[in-house]
């Protein structure tokens, strides 16, 4: 596929106290962004689960974008700083996957910044284009029904 | 079971349809998503009328839904709109989910294909995790009357008072000697220049005898735990060395004691205090204090003078620091603000150039109850000045140090022009970067301080120096502006120069915020709930923050804060009990391992360790929802309501039409 008319489909986990008030702003005032990004929201950044992301990754996203609180203005108090040592430790992971860490990226945006958060989510969308399309989760020819096969393998027998 | 969706699409006239094909969004979702349980699909002009929202209770009735999702605005906006319309049909209101296809879809993009498409993954997804969605209550939790205001000055006096003239008791903590802020120091007050004792006074002295205040100065807050309705405060009263029970305020001690001390708190070092002392005269309460470093019996272990000539024995050397801890309901921060440390700006040669003053010191200068009686005079203590320039905007709207503005810097400076004027009659000068005076009465003012002869220079000022050029500078301070109107640097010689320093964030506000559990803006300002709708409110619920603390604000504005949280505690009050959003973590007994990982993850000390059960529980009272430890779990032991690892997941594969594969 040529890499300048793929259009990457995205994951935008925000949080309930920054970023998806500033997802809204960004709506009230009309900045216009990148449509690739589709958000679910989180009551905080500290809910993200890396398995989430992974699950998003493999179900067919070329890139997922994490947002919250900056560092310091946590409505939980401090919860950003533990989503931040879960992303560094989940990008390593992500190499020693053989994804490309880019593909996952941790952005802050204040509930009162709305033009950053559509100026971010552009600029992401534009970062996971260049790496081109992921293709994981979709499976190679004849392994149409590994899904099928692994939840096999999962079954324990009592 | 499977379940029974009903997916309503809005146009929101043509905010939504304008860039979607909503009527397409409807059909998809019929057609494709059936399914996964979705038996009818509808498109309405506006679904948060009462026309829109007896469509959905409708069909909950009729069609027997047990799910509903709406694709409209944005959660923050309707989602209650439309669970109550839920709860109406009998429908426990946490089965519906909120599809934003305004500000995430229609709004920011202009692509009607795009948007159409879009809209339909953001269905998908909300229509996936609506079926992993349970059935909540809200959780209800009796609120303790009692009320807990920090902070002294103008704002909290006003919210003590209205709480307390309702019939509530209010606990109203000062860290200074006395009650009054930054008010009491202040000669005059813009635009009406009414004295500021003569109007606060009178607030003061209802405070210290009101019946439903107990009042606590020289007292800070140590420890906050608890949640709305029920915080538990711990308070430390310092030691004032004098028997609140004993003293009559007589002022026989301060008279007495040897000790000389510069007041650098309330006379901004211009002044002296004794070692023992009441602030100022008409301080509430009028018992004083004993400054401990500077006591001669502390330091040398003799004197004791202010004992000896106590005619109520009041003075008690012995006394010590006290823990006091209260239960309250609600509380109302108003810690008020720092002023900008001219020295930062060097050019302006404050804390060098003895004839420059800060803001403060000339208030207590032009206060008749301050060091000189009111005389402006030059730090010499005898001579009038008779030329004066007035600095706007030091430290405010500048990058090298806040960028925002100070809100009250421009009427102060017009009030010291006015005063200068008026008592000494010298030429005042006021250089600005932009005059702003909004609000009721204020622009007048400026009008009549122009038209009594101050002149203005719009420029900001470079340097402040006494290094003269000629002769007719010499001895003078010299400012050297951009006059910006004219197109020229100019050169002022001046007697004295008053910055107008600007507003900060208190030095310790985000360790305060910490400790109340709020944040504090990029600035150091506790945030609001809403900047717009709900400037008290903060996002913890039962914590309010009026006054400077908020961001810097004059006195009327600080005033109607205080009250406007005064009715919101009052209206919190009244409801006997509030209704929390049922969002908490749980932990599953039967497969807690007792790993402890969790226990350190949560900033509000609502997981403890069970050392019989060798597991882990977590406090629903005091958990506030965030999630961290349900991501953190090794074993998935603890699940969190109404944010579930299997609503986020659901949705994950909705939005990315994943649960269009059939099985």
């Amino acid at each position: 596929m040529d890499n300048d008319h793929f259009e990457p489909t995205i994951i935008g986990f925000t949080c309930n106290w920054c970023s998806y008030r500033a997802s809204d702003l960004a709506g009230t005032a009309r900045m216009k962004y990148a449509p690739n990004v589709r958000l679910i929201r989180l009551m905080c950044s500290g809910r993200l689960d890396p398995t989430f992301v992974l699950r998003a990754l493999s179900a067919g996203a070329d890139g997922v974008m994490i947002t919250g609180c900056h560092p310091g203005e946590c409505h939980y108090i401090e919860q950003n700083f533990k989503a931040l040592r879960r992303y560094l430790l989940l990008k390593r992971v992500l190499s020693g996957l053989g994804i490309e860490p880019e593909r996952v990226k941790l952005v802050w945006a204040s509930a009162a910044e709305g033009a950053r958060f559509a100026s971010e989510t552009t600029l992401f969308v534009e970062e996971v284009r260049k790496l081109g399309p992921l293709n994981w989760g979709k499976p190679a020819a004849g392994l149409e029904n590994l899904q099928e096969e692994i939840s096999k393998l999962e079954e324990v027998p009592a | 079971m499977t379940e029974r969706i009903g997916v309503y699409v809005c146009h929101c006239g043509t905010n939504i349809a304008g860039t979607v094909d909503v009527v397409d969004v409807a059909n998809w979702a019929a057609e494709k998503l059936k399914h996964q349980g979705v038996v009818i699909a509808r498109e309405y002009k506006f679904m948060c009328s009462s026309l829109g929202q007896e469509l959905i209770e409708k069909d909950i009735k009729e069609l027997g839904l047990t799910r509903v999702v709406v694709a409209a605005c944005s959660p923050h906006l309707h989602e209650k709109t439309f669970r109550t319309a839920a709860k109406n049909a009998g429908l426990n209101p946490y089965l519906v989910e909120l599809a934003s296809i305004r500000e995430q879809v229609s709004w920011v993009h202009s692509d009607k294909t795009i948007g159409t498409a879009k809209s339909k993954a953001v269905v998908s997804g909300a229509v996936s995790r609506v079926i992993e969605n349970a059935a909540l209550e809200e959780i209800k939790v009796p609120i303790n009357p009692n009320t807990l205001v920090v902070g002294g000055g103008i704002a909290g006096i006003q919210s003590a008072l209205e709480i307390a003239n309702a019939g509530f008791h209010v606990y109203l903590v000062e860290r200074e000697p006395s009650i009054g802020g930054h008010m009491s120091q202040f000669d005059k007050t813009f635009p009406t220049l009414d004295c500021s004792a003569c109007i606060l006074t009178p607030r003061m002295v209802e405070v210290g005898t009101h019946p439903n205040i107990t009042l606590l100065t020289w007292s800070e807050v140590t420890n906050v735990a608890g949640y709305v309705g029920n915080f538990h405060v711990t308070i430390n009263k310092k030691a004032r060395f004098v028997n609140e029970e004993l003293c009559t305020g007589c002022g026989i001690c301060q008279e007495k004691c040897p000790k000389k001390v510069i007041d650098d708190v309330y006379e901004a070092g211009l002044g002296y205090r004794k070692a023992v002392y009441t602030p100022f005269a008409q301080a509430v309460p009028n018992f004083p204090v004993m400054d401990k470093e500077n006591c001669t019996y502390f330091i040398k272990g003799t004197c004791k003078a202010c004992e000896k000539f106590c005619p109520t024995n009041a003075i008690d050397f012995t006394q010590q620091d006290q823990l006091i801890n209260i239960d309250v309901g609600n509380i109302i921060l108003a810690t008020g603000y720092d002023l900008f440390d001219a020295r930062r700006v060097s050019s302006y040669g404050y804390g060098r150039l003895p004839n420059v003053f800060t803001s403060i010191e000339f208030e207590r200068l032009s206060n008749a109850a301050g060091p000189t009686s009111g005389n402006i005079v030059l730090r010499d203590g005898k001579t009038t000045p008779k030329s004066v320039g007035i600095i706007h905007c030091v430290g405010s709207r500048d990058k090298n140090f806040n960028n925002y503005c100070s809100v009250i810097c421009c009427m102060q400076g017009l009030k010291f022009a006015h005063l200068v004027h008026e008592r000494t009659g010298a030429t005042v000068y006021n250089f600005y970067i932009d005059m702003r005076t909004a609000y009721k009465a204020y622009d007048e003012f400026y009008q009549r301080v122009l038209e009594e002869g101050t002149l203005f220079v719009r420029g900001k000022v470079a340097e402040v120096t006494n290094a003269a050029r000629k002769e007719s500078e010499k001895g003078k301070l010299i400012i050297q502006v951009e006059d910006t109107l004219a197109g020229k640097q100019r050169r002022i010689p001046v007697d004295m120069v008053i910055l107008s320093s600007g507003l900060q964030p208190r030095a310790d506000s985000k360790e305060v915020g910490k400790m109340f559990g709020i944040s504090c803006s990029m600035d150091g300002w506790f945030t609001e709930r809403h900047p717009k709708l709900d400037p008290v409110a903060t996002m913890t619920e039962g914590i309010f923050i009026v006054g400077c603390a908020q961001g810097p604000k004059d006195i009327p504005s600080s005033v109607a804060q205080g009250a406007a949280a005064a009715a919101r505690v009052l209206d919190k009050i009244l409801q006997k009990e509030v209704m929390l959003e049922p969002i908490k973590a749980s932990i599953n007994k039967e497969t807690c391992s007792g790993c402890r990982i969790c226990n350190g993850l949560c900033p509000f000390n609502a997981i403890a360790y069970i050392e019989d059960d060798k597991i882990s529980d977590i406090n629903p009272a005091l958990c506030q929802g965030c999630g961290t430890c349900v991501a953190a779990c090794p074993a998935g032991a603890i699940s969190g309501t109404g944010f579930s690892d299997a609503q986020i997941m659901a949705q994950i594969d909705g939005l990315l039409l994943r649960n269009l594969i059939t099985a």
